[in-house]
C-alpha cells in the first residue's frame, strides 16, 4: 500500500496531487505540501542516515531546520547538493534524494562497525591517538579519518545556478512568522511602518501550522493565519519573505537574509536566481524565532523511529503523517502530552506516556485516562531496542533511594520525547547580547538588548498561545514606534487553548545500566554522548567552551541548538556547580548552514571584478594581442606575430623601438589634473622636486614618498598654465596618489587655493617611442611645432592631432624620443588606429608592457612597487637628484633625516650582470656575498626586475642590495638550487648612458 | 520621458539599442554629454551660477536644472555641470571669464563618464540589487544625486523622475555595472 | 557591515561608501625640520589603539570624497559622534559617560 502512515484526512497537504520521488533510487509517493521527511515517513521510512563517527543508523528526529540525522544529498542539474536537512527540503515531483555517510549501502554499512569499536573512541580521541608520528597525520590519520567520518559529498561540477542579491531597508523586520511574528507584523504594519516578515520555513504560521485544539478569535489557527497572511498581503508597506531564514545579525541592524527561490520547484526557470541574499538595514528588529524541543537524554535515545513529541505533533497535523502505528510518548513536560492525544484521536495506537515526574497534571491524567491511554508516572526511558528502527523501550522507575529500579519494557514503532521547550536565542546572540538564566523556565532567554532589537513570544519563553499572541502584538507596536514615532490601534486577537503547561527536564535521564556499556546522545549529529561530556568533565575541562572542542558537543549544523542546555546540565553535574557558572557558548552565523552560492552571488565569471578596458582594446583583440591583468586593467602584454612566443615578440618589439618606432597604450596611467592658484604650492609641498619655477609648457618627472621618506610613487607632471597641472600616477597607485592628495589638502592644508580632479578615464594616451616618432606624428598633428628645439624633452603643449583637441608631451619611458598624445576618450580608438597604421610605413610596431618593462630596465630606470617595496629611499635609488634640495619642507623630508634611513649598510639600487650573459636570473632571488652561504646566513638583497636585453644582446637584472653603490665592479652570487650564479654588480644604466638619444 | 528633470539633455543616445527593453524596467544608454567638474569657495557661488545659467545647489545631494543646464551637488565645494554635447568650450569659457582670479578649479570630464537610463516600475529594485541605498521616493526624492557603489564599481545615481534614474560610471566600469543590472533584471521577465 | 553618518552629506549611507584612516587628531608638526627624531617617529607610527572610545578618521570615498572624524565604541562598534574635519576633538569621557560607559 503507497504511503501506509498517512491519516485517513487532515494536514495541509494537498491530497489530491500525488508526486513520485526517489530516495536511494527507490521510487515513493509523497503529496504537495509535503517535506521529503514528511513523506519519506508516510512511507514508513524513519531510516535515513548514518551517524558521522559510530555510522550508527538514524532515523528523523525533529521537523525543523535543527534537524541533525536527516542530512540528504538532491540531485539539480545533474549533480547533488549534500547536507540538506529533509526537513526542510519541499517536495517536488521526480524529486531525486539520497542519503549519506554510508557504504556500500544504507541498509548495510561496514563502517557501522566504529559503534563496536566505539570504547576505542572516546571525546578527544583524535586528539590523543593521531599526535605521533607527526608527518603520518597528513598522509595516513587525516585521509582514512576523513573517508569514514563526514556527511555529505562536494558536488563534482561548478555551480550552473545563478545567485541573487538585494539591499534593502525597512522600519521593522520580524524573523519569524509563528503567532508572534504575525501578530507584531500586524500591529506594525497598521502604523504604516515599512515591514518585512520572513520566516525560513515554506508557509507563514510557525507553530501554528500544527495546531488543531487551540483557536484564535472563536477560528481554528489556520483560518486565522490566512486571514492574516491575506491582510497582510494587501499592505504596500509589507514585504514577506516565506523561505528565507534570517542567518546573520551585524553591527548596526544590517541583517542577512537567505531566500530560496526555486529549491522547492522542480523544474525552475533558469532566469530566476536559485537563493537571493537580502542585505536588510533594518531601524528595528523583532525576533520571534520560537523555541525548540529537547531530547531527552537516555541510552540509545538514537533509534531510528525516535523523535521529538512536537515532530510526531507536526507530522500528525500539518502533514497527515503518523509516525508510528504504535507509539509510545516520553516526557517530563505537559506539551507532548497533547501529542499523544492527537495521535490517539487520529486512530494510533498510544503505547503509553512516560512522564518523569511523579505527579503529572491532573487534567491531563483526566483526558489520558478518557482515551484509554495507560500513563507511567515517576518513570523514564532507561534503553531501547532494535537496530534500523525502534521497537521497544526499557522503563525504569525512580526508588525513594535515589537508584532507578526496572520498569519493565514496553513496545512501540515510534517513540516521542519531550524534555521541555529552549528558547531560540541565535538571533539575539548574534546582535551581541547576552542571554540571562531564567531559572523558573530552565532556560537561558535574552537579556537587555544591545542593538535595536526585541524579542517575542516563545524566543523569549512565553509558550502560552494567548500570551505570546499579546506580546506579539506589543512587540510590533513598540519597534513601529521606536522605527517611525507613530502608533496605532490595533485588536488583539484573543486565542483559546494551546496553554503553556509546566515540566521540563535537563541533563541526562538516571537509568539503571551499565554506564559504561551505554550511549546516551547529547549531539547526534557530531555523536557525541553524555559518557563523553562527563569525561571531558574528568580530564579536566571546566568551561563549556573547552568541553565543546573537546568533545564538538553543541558543533554540529544547528550550533547546539538541540544539545547545549543538557550538555551544559551533564557538565553543571559533573562539576557539582551550577548551569550558570559552566558558562554558554557564543551563537555565531549562519545560524543554518548556509551556500557558497549565495555569498558569492554575482561575483562569479564575468562579473568577478570590473574588467576595464582602453579604447585600444578592440584592435589588440583583432590584431592578436596578449593581455596581462594589471589591477582590474587589461593592458596588452605583447604582440606576436607568425607564431611568435613572448621572447620572441618582446625581441623584435624592443629592436623595434630602438631602431624604428613602436606605438604603446598609456592610457591606464593614472591622471590628476591639479587647478587653483596654489596649484605649484601644493605640489611643492607634496612632491621631493621643485615646481614653481617650472615653467607653463614644460614637464618635469615627480617622485611621491610618504612621510616616513620612502618612495610611493612616481610620474611625469606637466605644467599646462600658471594654475594648472597634469599629473601622471603609475597605473596601481592612481587611486592611493589621489586619496594622499585629497587628505593632505582637506586635513593638513586646507587653506591652499587648490582643487584635484580625476581625469585618468577622461584621456586615452598613445605613447610613440622612437627614432622614427616625429616622423610618424608630424602628419597628424596641427598648432605644434615638433622640432627638438620648439618642443624638447620634457615639454608639454595642447594642440590639435587628427583636428581633436589633445595635449602632447614629450617624454620617454624607453630612452628613445618619444610622444605621449592624450585626447578625449571617445578618439582613443581613431587615435590608436591611425598611429598603429601609420607606424607600418616606417616598419615600427605595437608593443606591450613587457617590451616596455625591458626597454626601460635597459635604462634603469625604476618601476615603482617592482624595483621598490615600501622601504626604498631616493637615496637609495640612487635619485638623490630628484630631491629639491632648497626646498624647506616635503612630505618625506624629515622622513629622510630620520637616524635608520641616513644610517650605513642601506640596501642600494644597481644593475647586475651575470657572469654568464645568457643566465637570466629570476626575479625575487636573494644575494649573497659568499658564494655558497651557510644556511641561515641573511641575504644582501634580492633582484627586483630580470630580462634578455635585444639592445646588449644579453641578459640584465637590477637588484637592491646592501651597500651597493659601493659594490660596482664587485662580484656577488644569486644561490639557486642548482648552484650559484655569479653576478657582477653594476650601475643600473645599461643602455645610452649619456642620454644622447632622448635629446634629438 | 518629457516629465522627467532635465529631459532635454538626459536623453536616450538614439544610436544604440536599448540594453534592456521590458516591461517592468528599461535600461537606455544616455546621449553623451558635456560634464564638468567645478570646484570654488563658497564666496564665487553666485557667480559661477549666473555665469552657468544655474544657482549652483548648497543642499546636500540635491540637483538644479534650468534651460539644458543642470548642477549636482558631490560635496561641499564641488559641483558637476551638464551641459549639452560639444557645448564645452563655450561653457568653459563663460565660468572662467566670470570667475577670473577667484579661486576655482574647472575641469571637463566630458568623457570620463558614460550614463545609463534605467527606467520603469522596477527600477529602483533593480539599482538595489546592487547599491546597498534606501531609494524610497521620500528618502530619495526625485532630483537627488548621490556617488554611491555597486557591487564593486563606483558610480553616481541621479533620480529624475519617480520611476527613473540616472546612472553614471566612469567609462571603464560601465560594461560591469551595465551588464550586471541587465543580468539581475532577466528574472523579471522569468515565467 | 556598519552604519556611517557624513557629515557633509547628512545621510547615513553603508560601510561600504567610507573607508577608515585610523586615529584621529594627528596632526602633522607644523615645522618638521624642527620636530625630534622621536617625535616626528611618534606622529609616524604611535597610536593609541585604544579599547573603547576612540576618536577615529573616516572619508567618504565613494560619496563626497570628504574626511571626517567619528567617535566610536571600539567595543561595540557605536557611533558616539561624527564631526567635520577641522573641528576640535570632543571630549571623550564625557561622551563615553553619555553613552553610559
Amino acid at each position: 500500500m503507497s504511503q501506509p502512515f498517512r491519516t485517513e484526512k487532515g494536514g495541509r497537504i494537498n491530497r489530491t496531487e500525488q508526486l513520485t520521488f526517489t530516495f536511494d533510487g527507490e521510487e515513493l509517493q509523497g503529496h504537495q505540501g509535503d517535506t521529503l521527511a514528511s513523506a519519506l515517513l508516510a512511507n514508513g521510512v524513519h531510516l535515513v542516515g548514518r551517524s558521522f563517527k559510530y555510522h550508527r543508523p538514524r532515523g528523523i528526529v525533529t521537523s525543523g531546520s535543527e534537524e541533525p540525522n536527516a542530512l540528504v544529498g538532491i540531485y539539480r542539474h545533474g549533480d547533488q547538493t549534500p547536507n540538506l536537512r529533509a526537513t526542510q527540503v519541499e517536495l517536488y515531483q521526480g524529486l531525486e534524494a539520497i542519503s549519506q555517510n554510508r557504504f556500500p549501502s544504507l541498509g548495510f554499512d561496514v563502517g557501522a562497525v566504529n559503534d563496536l569499536l566505539s570504547p576505542l573512541f572516546p571525546a578527544g580521541f583524535y586528539y590523543k591517538t593521531f599526535m605521533w608520528p607527526k608527518a603520518f597525520w597528513d598522509r595516513v590519520y587525516e585521509p582514512v579519518i576523513r573517508a569514514a567520518a563526514g556527511l555529505g559529498k562536494p558536488p563534482k561540477t561548478p555551480d550552473q545556478d545563478t545567485y541573487g542579491n538585494i539591499y534593502a531597508h525597512c522600519d521593522v523586520l520580524i524573523a519569524g512568522s509563528g503567532p508572534a511574528g504575525l501578530a507584531a507584523a500586524l500591529a506594525a504594519s497598521e502604523t504604516g511602518a515599512k515591514v518585512i516578515l520572513c520566516d525560513e520555513q515554506s508557509e507563514f504560521g510557525g507553530s501554528l501550522l500544527s495546531e488543531v485544539s487551540a483557536s484564535i478569535d472563536g477560528k481554528d489557527p489556520s483560518e486565522w493565519i490566512a486571514e492574516t497572511i491575506n491582510k497582510l498581503e494587501q499592505m504596500d508597506n509589507v514585504t514577506l519573505l516565506p523561505r528565507t531564514t534570517a542567518f546573520g545579525y551585524f553591527a548596526h541592524n544590517y541583517l542577512a537574509l537567505a531566500e530560496r527561490v526555486t529549491e522547492h520547484l522542480p523544474n525552475p526557470d533558469p532566469k530566476l536566481p536559485r537563493e537571493r541574499l537580502w542585505q536588510v538595514r533594518a531601524k528595528e528588529v523583532v525576533i520571534a524565532s520560537g523555541a525548540i524541543e529537547r531530547p531527552m537524554i537516555f541510552p540509545e535515545n538514537d533509534r531510528p523511529g525516535i523523535m521529538l513529541a512536537e515532530a510526531g505533533r507536526t507530522y500528525l497535523n500539518r502533514y497527515g503523517v503518523k509516525v508510528g502505528h504504535k507509539v509510545l510518548v516520553a516526557a517530563a513536560c505537559d506539551t507532548a502530552w497533547q501529542t499523544a492525544f492527537d495521535l490517539a484521536d487520529h486512530g494510533v495506537e498510544v503505547a503509553g506516556i512516560v512522564d518523569l515526574r511523579e505527579t503529572p497534571p491532573e487534567n491531563l491524567m483526566a483526558i489520558a485516562k478518557a482515551r484509554g491511554i495507560r500513563v507511567e508516572a515517576g518513570c523514564m526511558v532507561t534503553g531501547t531496542l532494535g537496530r534500523k528502527r525502534v521497537k521497544a523501550a526499557l522503563l525504569g522507575r525512580m526508588m525513594t533511594s535515589g537508584n532507578v529500579a526496572s520498569g519493565g519494557q514496553i513496545s512501540c514503532d515510534a517513540l516521542l520525547m519531550s524534555g521541555g521547550w529552549t528558547p531560540t536565542v541565535s538571533l539575539y546572540s548574534q546582535s551581541r547580547g547576552k542571554v540571562v538564566w531564567d531559572s523558573d523556565k530552565g532556560a537561558y532567554i535574552p537579556g537587555a538588548s544591545v542593538q535595536r532589537e526585541r524579542s517575542a513570544g516563545a524566543s523569549k519563553g512565553l509558550y502560552g498561545l494567548q500570551e505570546v499572541l499579546e506580546d506579539g502584538y506589543a512587540a510590533g507596536e513598540e519597534a513601529a514606534k521606536a522605527a517611525i514615532g507613530k502608533s496605532a490601534k490595533v485588536s488583539y486577537a484573543t486565542a483559546t487553548g494551546g496553554e503553556a503547561g509546566t515540566g521540563g527536564t535537563l541533563g541526562a535521564l538516571p537509568h539503571d545500566r551499565n554506564a559504561s556499556r551505554v550511549k546516551a546522545f547529547v549531539d547526534y549529529q557530531n555523536d557525541v554522548t553524555a559518557k563523553d561530556v562527563k569525561l571531558a568533565v574528568r580530564e579536566g575541562m571546566q568551561s563549556i567552551e573547552h568541553i565543546k572542542r573537546y568533545t564538538t558537543t553543541g558543533m554540529a549544523t544547528d550550533q547546539g541548538r538541540l544539545s547545549n542546555m543538557n550538555a551544559l546540565q551533564i557538565a553543571s553535574d559533573s562539576l557539582d556547580r551550577p548551569v550558570t557558572d559552566v558558562g554558554l557558548t557564543t551563537f555565531r552565523l549562519p545560524y543554518t548552514p548556509t551556500t557558497f552560492g549565495l555569498f558569492a552571488g554575482v561575483a562569479r565569471g564575468d562579473y568577478f571584478d570590473p574588467v576595464r578596458k582602453t579604447p585600444s582594446h578592440d584592435w589588440v583583440v583583432e590584431n592578436g594581442g596578449v593581455f596581462e591583468d594589471v589591477g582590474q586593467w587589461k593592458r596588452t602584454w605583447y604582440f606576436p606575430k607568425n607564431g611568435e612566443d613572448m621572447h620572441a615578440a618582446v625581441a623584435r618589439e624592443c629592436k623595434t623601438v630602438r631602431e624604428s618606432v613602436g606605438l604603446f597604450d598609456a592610457s591606464t596611467l593614472g591622471k590628476i589634473e591639479v587647478v587653483g592658484p596654489d596649484a605649484a604650492e601644493f605640489l611643492e609641498r607634496l612632491y621631493t622636486n621643485p615646481w614653481k619655477k617650472l615653467a607653463p609648457g614644460r614637464c618635469r618627472y615627480g617622485l611621491l614618498l610618504n612621510d616616513a621618506g620612502f618612495i610611493t610613487d612616481d610620474g611625469v607632471i606637466g605644467r599646462l598654465a600658471e594654475d594648472r597641472f597634469h599629473v601622471t600616477t603609475t597605473t596601481g597607485g592612481a587611486p592611493s596618489v589621489f586619496a594622499t592628495m585629497e587628505d593632505y589638502l582637506q586635513t593638513e592644508w586646507p587653506e591652499l587655493d587648490v582643487w584635484i580632479t580625476s581625469t585618468t578615464e577622461q584621456y586615452a594616451v598613445a605613447a610613440l617611442q622612437g627614432p622614427k616618432a616625429r616622423d610618424v606624428l608630424a602628419p597628424f598633428m596641427e598648432g605644434v611645432d615638433l622640432s627638438a628645439d620648439a618642443l624638447p624633452h620634457m615639454s608639454v603643449k595642447e594642440a590639435t592631432f587628427c583636428g581633436v583637441p589633445c595635449r602632447l608631451f614629450r617624454i620617454s619611458f624607453t630612452g628613445e624620443l618619444g610622444f605621449e598624445i592624450n585626447v578625449s576618450r571617445r578618439h582613443g580608438k581613431m587615435m590608436w588606429e591611425t598611429l598603429a597604421k601609420e607606424i607600418e610605413k616606417f616598419g615600427g610596431t605595437a608593443y606591450g608592457t613587457e617590451s616596455m618593462h625591458v626597454l626601460r630596465a635597459e635604462k634603469g630606470y625604476i618601476i615603482v612597487g617592482q624595483d621598490t617595496d615600501g622601504t626604498v629611499t631616493p637615496q637609495d635609488a640612487g635619485m638623490s637628484w630628484a630631491i629639491g634640495k632648497k626646498k624647506a619642507d616635503f612630505v618625506g623630508k624629515r622622513g629622510l633625516d630620520r637616524p635608520d634611513l641616513v644610517a650605513d649598510n642601506r640596501k642600494q639600487f644597481v644593475g647586475l650582470l651575470t657572469k654568464d650573459p645568457k643566465v637570466k636570473l629570476e626575479e625575487g632571488a636573494q644575494i649573497t656575498t659568499a658564494e655558497n652561504p651557510a644556511i641561515g646566513t641573511p641575504a644582501d638583497g634580492h633582484v627586483t626586475s630580470s630580462y634578455f636585453s635585444p639592445a646588449l644582446d644579453r641578459s640584465i637584472a637590477l637588484a637592491i642590495v646592501k651597500n651597493g653603490h659601493a659594490l660596482e665592479g664587485k662580484t656577488l652570487y644569486v644561490p639557486m638550487p642548482d648552484g650559484s650564479i655569479p653576478v657582477e654588480v653594476t650601475g643600473p644604466v645599461f643602455y645610452d648612458k649619456e642620454g644622447a638619444r632622448l635629446n634629438v | 520621458m518629457s516629465d522627467l528633470m532635465a529631459s532635454d539633455l538626459i536623453t536616450p543616445d538614439a544610436g544604440e539599442p536599448p540594453l534592456l527593453s521590458i516591461n517592468e524596467v528599461s535600461i537606455l544608454k544616455a546621449a553623451p554629454l558635456t560634464r564638468l567638474s567645478l570646484r570654488l569657495r563658497e564666496a564665487s557661488l553666485k557667480a559661477a551660477g549666473s555665469a552657468f545659467g544655474v544657482d549652483l545647489p548648497v543642499l546636500p545631494l540635491s540637483s538644479a536644472t534650468a534651460d539644458k543646464r543642470a548642477a549636482l551637488w558631490m560635496g561641499p565645494d564641488e559641483w558637476t555641470l551638464f551641459a549639452p554635447e560639444n557645448t564645452s568650450q563655450s561653457v568653459v569659457s563663460d565660468i572662467e571669464g566670470k570667475l577670473g582670479a577667484e579661486p576655482h578649479s574647472l575641469v571637463d570630464v566630458s568623457e570620463r563618464s558614460e550614463a545609463i537610463i534605467v527606467s520603469g516600475q522596477r527600477a529602483a529594485w533593480l539599482l538595489n540589487t546592487g547599491i546597498f541605498v534606501d531609494f524610497s521616493i521620500d528618502t530619495f526624492p526625485v532630483g537627488t544625486v548621490s556617488r554611491t557603489i555597486f557591487h564593486k564599481s563606483p558610480v553616481m545615481v541621479w533620480r529624475i523622475g519617480d520611476e527613473a534614474f540616472v546612472v553614471e560610471a566612469w567609462v571603464s566600469f560601465m560594461d560591469y555595472v551595465s551588464g550586471l543590472l541587465v543580468q539581475s533584471a532577466s528574472e523579471l521577465s522569468a515565467a | 557591515m556598519l552604519l556611517v553618518y557624513c557629515p557633509y552629506c547628512k545621510v547615513e549611507r553603508a560601510e561600504t561608501e567610507f573607508s577608515c584612516r585610523g586615529e584621529a587628531h594627528i596632526a602633522r608638526p607644523s615645522d618638521p625640520s624642527q620636530t625630534s627624531d622621536e617625535d616626528w617617529v611618534h606622529y609616524l607610527y604611535m597610536r593609541s589603539n585604544t579599547k573603547g572610545i576612540y576618536a577615529e578618521r573616516w572619508r567618504h570615498i565613494h560619496g563626497c570624497g570628504r574626511f571626517f572624524n567619528a567617535v566610536r565604541d571600539t567595543v561595540s562598534d557605536n557611533f558616539l559622534k561624527f564631526y567635520k574635519a577641522g573641528e576640535p576633538m570632543p571630549d571623550l569621557e564625557a561622551l563615553a559617560k553619555e553613552a553610559g560607559k
